[in-house]
């Protein structure tokens, strides 16, 4: 018997059993316990939540080790870690510590301002974020095995993440009504491999799982993002800064398992106390977007 | 003929696609309404910690378990096989205790060491199947009338049927692989039309034996 580990199946299998459930960010393994209770389906291990790093400033970089093991230690549930972009020896770490997936994320500060992590020189896959559907497709071609909205992190605010679900579903939707020799335009204009986007026309979904993330803080939200097409949601500090964050968080799974049953949104949303307090974008200088990170 | 798929969490779309390849018709199970009129159902792979808390919390455990009772086929893939076995090892809660067998979950370690190979299915012909395992578990007792129908080469179990429950830790809807589903399909449909010798019950032309006088 042949045994492959670390397989482009294997890579991209995880992500598609994680499809329909909510992957929360944790800072502690007391808030990993509390997010596998609530029936998370994964945890992203990191030192401070966005909206914290956010309000921190400076440069955030992937969290300390002791850290992640210890919600490895606590947790039954996948563990996934972020990385800065480009930074491949923090990705080197991650998978040395046994992390179930890295996010190369805009979340912290990039390392390189010009290359993302060789993602097929890894063992464990990857995620990463995307506004659009070159974006998404570059990052894929790099080697992720799931991708993410980059919504706006920190923010409680969705209206970025919609944009950018928005965008990836409807290019790919062009796609899809275009002729084969149209097809090498766009990806041209798509600054897209070509099989990728032949992929993409013939399948009408990305050939790797697709969740949203970024600004995503009540059952409602995470619902939206199922109904535009998510197949799943990220939630960061949506979770723990709201005012009872086991029952947010119990309240976002089932509205996600739920998205399309508003009877049950609503049951769902009822007494749950304050979501975390939200940023406007127009209140948020250009330069401390985050969503602009990563090209 | 009707086959339910669990979509409360995870990759039920696999699923309810080789389903429909097949030519059977398959409906997402999230409320135990849907279970109305369907002659089986499918456990997906995904995280049995969350898909445990959904069903209970939207009361399908005892629907379920009636419909396993009355017969029709179940079969569980990965997460779906934790769900259906009797004892789970470290002691957690069974969900639905109807495989007599006790499973380990994450069997052979984190997502590094997922993987695939192929794995010899000997009730589904000579052709292997092409396993694909993602953190996934292991059977590590069998019960007295649990039957073994997959192992690796270590011996470890890895797919077994007792009476209408099937399951395997590897996940045939990722591989291209259809034999599971017509196997469950053809379960169903024996269910819902039980010819004669299936014992259910009588068929209209068949005589009962009369005692020797």
């Amino acid at each position: 018997m042949t045994v492959e580990t670390s397989t482009w199946v294997t890579k991209k299998g995880l992500a598609q059993m994680l499809k329909g459930g909510v992957i929360m960010d944790v800072v502690t393994p007391d808030q990993a316990k509390i997010a596998e209770d609530a029936g998370a389906v994964a945890v992203m291990a990191l030192e401070r939540v966005p909206s914290d790093i956010r309000a921190a400033g400076g440069v955030a970089r992937m969290s300390d080790p002791t850290m992640i093991i210890g919600i490895m230690e606590a947790v039954s549930i996948p563990v996934m870690a972020k990385a800065r972009i480009g930074h491949f020896v923090e990705a080197q770490v991650l998978e040395a510590l046994g992390v179930d997936y890295i996010d190369e994320s805009e979340v912290l500060t990039p390392a390189d301002e010009e290359n993302h992590i060789d993602k097929h020189a890894f063992k464990v896959p990857f995620v990463c974020g995307s506004r659009n559907l070159g974006e998404a497709l570059r990052r894929i071609s790099e080697g992720a095995a799931m991708m993410r909205t980059k919504g706006e992190a920190g923010t409680g605010n969705i209206v970025e993440a919609v944009r950018h679900i928005r965008t990836v579903n409807a290019e790919i939707r062009r796609l899809q009504g275009m002729r084969e020799d149209e097809l090498f335009v766009a990806a041209k204009e798509l600054h897209a491999p070509l099989d990728l986007v032949r992929g993409v026309a013939a399948e009408g979904k990305l050939p790797v799982v697709n969740f949203v993330a970024g600004g995503i803080a009540t059952p409602a939200d995470a619902a939206l993002a199922m109904q535009l097409g998510a197949e799943g949601v990220f939630v960061g500090s949506g979770i723990f800064k709201s005012e009872d964050p086991a029952r947010m968080a119990n309240a976002i799974v089932q509205a996600t398992t739920h998205f399309d049953n508003p009877k049950v949104i609503a049951e769902v949303s009822t007494g749950l106390g304050a979501a975390m307090r939200g940023i406007a974008l127009e209140q948020i200088p250009e330069g401390e977007r985050l969503a602009v990170r990563g090209w | 003929m009707k086959i339910g798929v669990l979509a409360v969490q995870g990759a039920f779309a696999e699923h309810l696609r080789v389903l429909r390849g097949i030519g059977v018709d398959a409906v997402e199970v999230r409320l135990p309404a849907d279970l109305d009129g369907i002659s089986g159902l499918i456990l997906p792979g995904g995280e049995s910690t969350t898909m445990r808390k959904l069903i209970h919390r939207w009361g399908l455990h005892q629907p379920i378990l009636d419909l396993a009772a009355s017969g029709a086929p179940l079969f569980g893939t990965c997460a779906g096989m934790i769900l259906l076995a009797r004892e789970i090892a470290g002691g957690e809660e069974p969900v639905f205790p109807l495989l007599d067998v006790t499973v380990e979950r994450n069997a052979f370690g984190r997502q590094l060491d997922s993987f695939e190979a192929d794995v010899a299915v000997p009730i589904l012909g000579d052709g292997p199947v092409h396993g694909v395992f993602i953190r996934a578990p292991v059977i590590e007792r069998v019960g007295p009338d649990v039957d073994v129908l997959a192992r690796l080469d270590d011996g470890r179990v890895v797919a077994v049927h007792e009476r209408n429950v099937l399951a395997t830790a590897f996940h045939p809807e990722l591989a291209g692989e259809t034999r599971f589903h017509r196997l469950v399909a053809t379960m169903a449909a024996e269910h819902d039309d039980p010819g004669e010798g299936s014992g259910r019950r009588p068929h209209p032309t068949r005589r009962t034996a009369r005692p020797a006088s």
